[in-house]
């Protein structure tokens, strides 16, 4: 493995008194895309300010291509930045935001010409060189913040929140349009965005922070299938929970003592030992419902009532109580013959020991 | 900012159609205290002088003609060059400290724009006398100079054209400031970290983005400044002394002195005349409606 593109190491950052990046480290490479994702207030804006350069790290350190960004100014950075709300020039024409990098290097005329073409073909914006950002859709100018940053070919593509401005069927759409720029000009690009389905679909590897750490670094897969902490697994889709302690542990699989339930099994992910509390974790979509105990082929049954029914089309949504505290939502395919369950129904909730985590924080 | 729903909605309340009615009271106190003065005076430019001052209605070109005369030629020279040396330092020191305010945080940007505006609780007429006392040959700033050893003679500033500079500057600083403050509040702070991000240095920072996006401001502070200096009266008469007159001394000279009213009201006239094609020619060249139409 060659230089990574960026390589950051126990970043601090503090505003005032509080903690706003704690200890992060994660390094990206070449051509990948990686997303910071969390809620707001999780610290990944300033970490993305902080390899802009626009503020300064308290403690720690950020390489870009193997050189220290150490009070390095953003106008010396090799990375570009595409904002929030695109933060386009206003007096410029789309053709001179798209120039204005480029112009500042003092790159020779024609070649400022033909690249800048070359950004707003593959930003499908070839038609529209003279106009003003004001005179553009909310798309339109995401694409111009687009071209503008990649036409510099940077060493690393920053992106804040980068579809978070335009409406829902844009943003769908948008999502497979910037993996597949993305993957034709072949940088690196690091997106953060509080939208983890986006995350999901768009990158390579995902970050997941909160309260200013990284809780959790890896592909889109092993940020569903295998979260490491309930706040993963509540951030990154959605997840059933249910508390109990460790009963015994095998060598993939433990099993969890909950009072007032059959005993489950589960998958684990960090090493347990025996009288351990821990949260099991489960997917709406992994349980299956059925009316009869006895039903073979899963690892684990529950009995549950259903409180609510939900035809939702493609599928049907159950609110299922296990017992007072406990609520779970089930998704269930709609494959058309099946009869569904409807409210007040007794069931039995089964699933296997693979699709079960269990987590100690 | 260039959030693209405001532009819209912007567009849409210039074309609603608005009532009128409310527009009554303003367009009849402009009729009855402007326009109407403002034709006397057009009408007198055209009159001649009495034996004993006072209006004769007879029509002559006389005093247009006299505006001509080399030693008025003069003074207008002098008011445009103190006009617009006044607009320029205005611009010079009001830019960064207007950018200061702007930038500051927003509880402070209150008690800096108090203290931009504070002078104006004190009569004019009051503050030039004081920079009478400061500036004069036993005057604190001679003193101090003296005192300080930067000086062994006290230097002669008042009664000069630079006695009418500082006080002209001093007047009309906050006009400067408050238009360019506004400008640069409105300023989107990532539009400037968006070039600086695109390699944009300091220098090209300020003139490639913060100067051109602020340029409203900036148009508006220099004529809020050059158009009531170049008419100044008070200023000229007290800092200047005798020696130093501008065209607004020499109307009052005429008007109230001479008693040459028909004279009076047609240098009155051209000065306006002057003033209205300078800003028309000044939008022209410097392509402000440009930059207004894409701002919007």
């Amino acid at each position: 493995m060659g230089t990574a593109s960026v390589e950051v190491r126990d970043l601090v950052k503090y505003h005032g008194a509080i903690l706003a990046v704690d200890r992060c480290s994660f390094s990206v490479q070449p051509g990948e895309f990686f997303s910071l994702i969390g809620p707001s207030g999780s610290g990944k804006t300033t970490t993305l300010r902080l390899l802009a350069g626009f503020e300064q790290p308290d403690r720690g350190e950020i390489l870009i291509e193997g050189r220290s960004m150490q009070s390095i100014a953003p106008n010396h950075r090799p990375v570009n930045l595409v904002f929030q709300n695109y933060a386009l020039f206003p007096h410029l024409t789309v053709f001179k935001n798209v120039a204005f990098g480029l112009e500042m290097r003092h790159i020779a005329h024609s070649e400022v010409n033909s690249r800048v073409g070359a950004a707003l073909d593959m930003v499908r914006l070839h038609d529209k060189p003279d106009r003003f950002p004001s005179q553009l859709s909310g798309g339109e100018q995401q694409r111009v913040a687009l071209a503008r940053a990649l036409v510099n070919r940077p060493a690393v593509v920053l992106l804040d929140e980068p579809l978070g401005a335009l409406d829902q069927q844009l943003r769908q759409d948008m999502r497979l349009e910037l993996k597949a720029i993305q993957e034709q000009v072949g940088l690196t690009f690091i997106c953060v965005t509080h939208h983890q389905e986006e995350a999901l679909t768009m990158s390579d590897r995902v970050a997941v922070m909160n309260r200013g750490r990284i809780l959790q670094i890896g592909s889109p897969r092993d940020m569903y299938e295998s979260p490491r902490s309930v706040f993963v697994a509540n951030f990154v889709g959605t997840s059933n929970q249910l508390t109990g302690r460790v009963d015994e542990v095998n060598a993939v699989t433990c099993r969890i003592h909950v009072p007032g339930m059959p005993s489950i099994v589960a998958r684990y992910q960090i090493s347990l030992t025996v009288g351990t509390p821990v949260t099991l974790t489960i997917r709406p979509e992994r349980l299956d419902l059925s009316r009869d105990q006895h039903e073979s082929g899963l690892d684990n049954r529950v009995p549950a009532r259903i409180d609510k029914a939900l035809y939702n089309g493609s599928d049907m949504h159950y609110k299922l109580r296990l017992s007072d505290q406990v609520v779970w939502t089930a998704r269930v395919v709609n494959g058309g013959d099946q009869k569904g369950f409807t409210a007040g129904e007794s069931v039995y909730v089964g699933w296997n020991a693979g699709d079960g985590v269990a987590l100690t924080e | 900012m260039i959030d693209p729903s405001s532009t819209v909605s912007r567009h849409q309340s210039t074309r609603q159609r608005h009532p009128y009615w409310p527009l009554f009271p303003a367009v009849l106190w402009m009729l009855a205290f402007f326009l109407l003065p403002l034709l006397l005076v057009f009408a007198i430019s055209f009159a001649s002088r009495g034996l004993y001052g006072g209006v004769r209605w007879v029509f002559s070109l006389t005093n247009y003609l006299m505006i001509l005369d080399p030693l008025y030629l003069r003074i207008y020279g002098r008011s445009f060059l103190l006009a617009s040396g006044t607009t320029g330092i205005c611009l010079l020191i009001g830019y960064p400290l207007a950018y200061f305010i702007a930038r500051a945080p927003a509880r402070w940007q209150g008690v800096w724009l108090l203290f931009v505006i504070i002078p104006f609780w004190t009569n004019f007429l009051v503050r030039t006398y004081a920079w009478m006392f400061i500036l004069r040959t036993e005057g604190l700033l001679n003193t101090v100079l003296l005192d300080v050893g930067m000086i062994r003679a006290p230097i002669e500033i008042l009664y000069t054209d630079w006695a009418v500079l500082i006080g002209l500057v001093y007047g009309y600083l906050p006009f400067m400031v408050l238009p360019l403050y506004a400008a640069i509040e409105r300023l989107n702070r990532s539009v400037v970290e968006a070039a600086w991000d695109l390699y944009a240095n300091g220098w090209s920072l300020f003139w490639r983005v913060i100067f051109p996006l602020t340029k409203s401001g900036v148009i508006a502070g220099c004529l809020l400044v050059f158009i009531p200096t170049i008419g100044a009266y008070i200023t000229p008469d007290l800092l200047g002394g005798a020696k130093t007159m501008m065209v607004g001394n020499l109307i009052q000279h005429e008007y109230l002195v001479i008693r040459d009213w028909p004279f009076g009201s047609a240098i009155s006239f051209v000065l306006m005349a002057a003033v209205v094609l300078g800003v028309l020619m000044y939008f022209k060249c410097g392509g402000v409606f440009e930059d207004v139409k894409e701002r919007r």
